[in-house]
């Protein structure tokens, strides 16, 4: 390799050179950047009118200032966030939080204009300093440790130049310098795990790839991502596509690929631009194409758009749906890595175990090791939804707790209600009770316990969600989304979901109990894939942490979370209600609120129809209405007779 | 060749077959619904043909596993049976079994697995689930009977090995999923002298609507 070796790393050091000075010049003499996080979590937050707003500000203040565009930081709860670096005041560079356009249109004209940061909306520092508080003194910042996540939300992903400056594409240039034996070594040494849900080793995959004999092959980088909730892949596309490709390509040169696709679902429209520009930037700097960097190694990248079925995650299903034919998993062997997309050996990986791999091939397998756990090195990245007070995108060693998670690093539960279950690793994950809580997280952990690591989907639910309700819920979505092939998970989940669906409604019957439990097991060792293995995860992990609330529906009739409507009811405590109030009265849909003989307010149980208004409208102060469980124990009232003549009349 | 034992009976077989196959030459019957000699891959979609074999924890079809010499396969444990019932429950759970209008040749396919398991023709304690499907599904010159139907794909595949292009495809998720139909002329008119995929469905779910006159005007009756 010798010649071509220097040759590949001069060419790369000029190329670094080149774009860090044409940065520094467009920098100017200490013009202010201000960096305005624009994934799609901050868009949904008003980021777009920020921007203009910042924009229009500038303008108008006839100050100059550049507004440069950014992935997400991952603190979704607190978007639309802005970073503002204004080198001649001598602060470092500033985050704000919950940017919306007036606090936009202030922050200009106190920091940019007058040099004045407006503390009142200061998240904290970007680094280290005497002035202001960084944001690393904030649990969130300081507990996570980030690798794929390193540069989110700091770096523009439209602009291939900054991930260059700062290093970007120099693991590439390494790797093509290396034999790729070396190179998956290396990444087998890393004990790396792939993150899109089974944790199969990636060196080993890429060995079995690099050992097929054809002609040609394939790196199929799967971002379907079709866990509702999780959008760990989108946004990590958003905000570093560089990063991706640079993995991708270094995969594609270890197993001998000359072809990637990136699978990415159609309901991604910003992934797929930013991705788009992200391989056209990267040919035209030679990093993607024919003959890269001038070594003997081209790749071409394209991206196929999957339909959105969440089945076509799954790998034969997804090889299935780029060749044309509807998603449907295949029964393996043969793997994909034999025998994949157009017949051609076919390495499959998920867009964080891509992303890993610059660093690990710039760092090496003993630095990766030495984050997270002995059988899951590394970290592990979660999207944390429901009731935590700090939800979003969160990048942790492998081994923290999910008390640490939750409580420490998510702020725990909104709300001041208490902490009741978390269901990880997406739709067929499992539903973990507080006695999981001091769990490390990792792949073996998670499996042991009956949940998953998934692909990082996490939901944290708080007292009053009910766990039948919430196994409802996520088997109604499975049983949607299986593909219909096999019998266990076509016909199967519908009656798990039908008895689910009947427990809830308090029709449920005591052999119901032993049915769910029988037929989730043999859904799960009979199923053809992946989606039928797992999807009676909630089902038999909240059986088995939480049969008191089932054997509560079942046999008393009685929803402990006074969730499910068929098993609760509303009534006024006759005690408590004011003479004379009529708040909830007007509040109520269905009129089902009638004037009692002492002129208090009850409720007409045979017209209600449970939806909460009137506890919503009755005055804190009197708190009069209740919910209980089962119905039977709210305090049947007649309407007065007078009332009823007048309504028949 | 290669030498397995199969309920331990000793049988010499061929060595790139796969267990069902192995059973099947052999007179030993595995339940199979979605099995077919002529395809590449096998469809698996079934979960009836379970069979419990040496070395593995747990049961695996038949249909997907090939033999290898020595091996020792169990074709009726109580694991393998647990399995099949439950699978063949679940398809009861659709499948409407009505024998004195079913065209089938009796016993079916269906009423033999059964036997040969040892479970009923209903889906008990299971449900019956109604879909809210039409009873028939006008297929050109077939009919379509989706309730009757356990998406083997059979159909599908005998018909794209006619015709390269199949002109029967799956439609729908879930429980919904069901065989579907490219109409068109010229499609009508190869079927019309077809009928190959009628021939291969287990259960009657495709029909020649001449032959399905017949048994509507019996069911009326
Ligand atoms: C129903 C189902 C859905 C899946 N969805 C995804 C997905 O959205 N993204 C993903 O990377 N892997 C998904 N997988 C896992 C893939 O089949 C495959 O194992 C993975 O992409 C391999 O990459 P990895 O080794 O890097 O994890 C899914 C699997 C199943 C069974
Ligand atoms: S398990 Fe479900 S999704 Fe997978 S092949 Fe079977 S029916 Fe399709
Ligand atoms: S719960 Fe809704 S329907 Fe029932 S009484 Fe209150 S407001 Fe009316
Ligand atoms: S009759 Fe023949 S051509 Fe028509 S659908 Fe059936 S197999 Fe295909
Ligand atoms: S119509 Fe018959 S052959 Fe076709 S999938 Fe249904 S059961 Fe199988
Ligand atoms: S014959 Fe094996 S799964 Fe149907």
């Amino acid at each position: 390799m010798g010649e071509g070796r220097k040759d590949i790393e001069d060419r790369y050091k000029a190329l670094k050179n080149k774009v860090q000075e044409e940065l520094e010049k467009e920098k100017g003499d200490g013009i202010p950047t201000i960096r305005v996080t624009m994934s799609t979590c901050a868009r949904a937050a008003g980021a777009e009118e920020t921007q203009k707003v910042i924009e229009d500000t500038v303008a108008s203040l006839d100050v100059t200032a550049r507004v440069i565009p950014v992935g997400c930081l991952g603190h979704c709860y607190a978007e639309p966030l802005i970073i503002v670096e204004h080198p001649q005041t001598g602060f470092p560079p500033i985050c704000y939080h919950s940017v919306n356009a007036g606090k936009a249109r202030l922050i200009v004209q106190s920091y940019i204009k007058d040099a004045d940061p407006a503390f009142e909306y200061v998240m904290g520092a970007m680094e280290d300093n005497e002035l202001i508080p960084p944001v690393t003194t904030f649990p969130r910042f300081g507990f996570e440790e980030r690798i794929v996540m390193a540069h989110c939300g700091r770096i523009n992903p439209w602009d291939i130049r900054e991930y260059i400056a700062l290093g970007g594409y120099s693991a590439l240039v390494k790797a093509l310098t290396l034999e790729p034996e070396v190179i998956i070594d290396e990444v087998e040494r890393s004990g790396l795990r792939g993150r899109g849900g089974a944790g199969f080793p990636a060196g080993r995959k890429w060995r079995l790839g690099r050992t097929q004999k054809a002609d040609r092959k394939v790196v199929i980088c799967n971002a379907d991502e079709g866990d509702p909730g999780a959008y760990m892949d989108r946004t990590i596309i958003e905000s570093n596509p560089h990063q991706l490709l640079e993995g991708i390509a270094i995969c594609a040169y270890a197993v001998g690929a000359d072809t990637a696709i990136i699978y990415v679902r159609a309901e991604y429209p910003l992934a797929v631009k930013t991705i788009g520009h992200a391989i056209k930037e990267a040919e035209t700097y030679g990093f993607l194409g024919n003959n890269i960097l001038g070594s003997d190694f081209s790749l071409s990248v394209r991206i196929f758009q999957g339909s959105g079925a969440f089945v076509c995650g799954e790998e034969t299903a997804l090889i299935q749906s780029i060749e044309g034919r509807r998603g449907m998993p295949q029964h393996r062997p043969p793997y994909p890595v034999e025998r994949g997309v157009w017949g051609r050996p076919t390495i499959v990986n998920n867009v964080k175990t891509l992303s890993y791999v610059p660093s690990i091939i710039n760092q090496g397998a003993d630095w990766f090791r030495s984050i997270g756990t002995e059988k899951s090195p590394g970290t592990a990245i979660f999207s944390i939804v429901g009731n935590v007070k700090h939800p979003g995108l969160v990048e942790i060693a492998m081994g923290t707790t999910l008390r640490t998670l939750i409580f420490d690093i998510c702020g725990g539960i909104a709300n001041k209600k208490a902490f009741k279950a978390v269901q990880i690793g997406g739709p067929s994950g499992g539903c973990l009770s507080d006695a999981f809580l001091d769990t490390p997280i990792d792949f073996d952990s998670l499996t042991q316990a009956g949940a998953m690591m998934g692909s990082g989907g996490m939901v944290v639910m708080d007292e009053d969600s009910c766990m039948v309700d919430v196994a409802r819920y996520f088997l109604d979505f499975t049983q949607k989304e299986s593909c219909g092939k096999c019998t266990f998970c076509r016909i199967g989940t519908k009656h798990l979901l039908d008895i689910l669906d009947r427990i809830t409604k308090g029709e449920g019957q005591e052999e119901d109990l032993t049915i769910l439990e029988n037929l989730a097991r043999d859904i799960k060792q009979g199923s053809l894939c992946g989606l039928g293995k797992t999807a009676p995860n909630p089902v038999i992990t909240s059986l088995r942490y939480f049969f008191d609330e089932y054997v509560a529906h079942v046999r008393e009739k009685r929803c402990p979370a006074l969730k499910c409507r068929s098993l609760t009811a509303y009534y006024i405590d006759l005690d408590k209600c004011a003479r004379g109030c009529e708040a909830c009265v007007g509040s109520c849909p269905v009129e089902a609120i009638f004037t009692t003989k002492g002129r208090k307010k009850a409720i007409d149980q045979s017209k209600c129809v449970k939806c909460g208004e009137c506890m919503t409208a009755c005055p804190k102060e009197y708190d009069a209405v209740r919910k209980v469980s089962p119905p039977s124990l709210a305090p049947i009232i007649e309407r007065p007779h007078e009332e009823k003549v007048k309504e028949g009349a | 060749m290669v030498k397995i034992t199969v309920d331990d009976r000793e049988l010499e077989v061929e060595e790139h077959l796969t267990v069902l196959e192995a059973c099947i030459q052999n007179g030993i019957f595995i339940p199979n619904l979605c099995f077919l000699k002529t395809r590449h891959h096998p469809h698996a979609s079934c979960r009836l043909c379970f069979v419990s074999i040496e070395g593995y924890d747990r049961p695996v079809t038949s249909c997907t596993e090939r033999v290898r010499d020595g091996m020792v396969v169990k074709t009726n444990t109580p694991e393998v049976r647990a399995l099949q019932k439950s699978a063949f429950k679940l398809l009861m759970s659709l499948h409407p079994c009505h024998p004195k209008i079913c065209p089938t040749e009796k016993p079916c396919l269906l009423m033999r697995i059964a036997k040969h398991i040892g479970v009923g023709l209903n889906p008990k304690p299971l449900e019956h689930i109604d879909r809210g499907l039409p009873d028939l599904v006008d297929f050109g010159p077939l009919y379509y009977v989706p309730n009757r139907c356990v998406l083997c794909a059979k159909c599908i595949h005998t018909c794209r090995t006619i015709n390269q292009m199949p002109l029967l495809t799956f439609a729908k998720r879930g429980i919904m999923t069901m065989v579907a139909y490219f109409d068109g002329e010229q499609n009508t008119s190869i079927c019309a002298n077809c009928n190959a995929c009628v021939d291969v469905c287990p259960v009657a779910a495709l029909l020649p609507k001449s032959a399905f006159t017949s048994s509507v005007e019996s069911r009326k009756a």
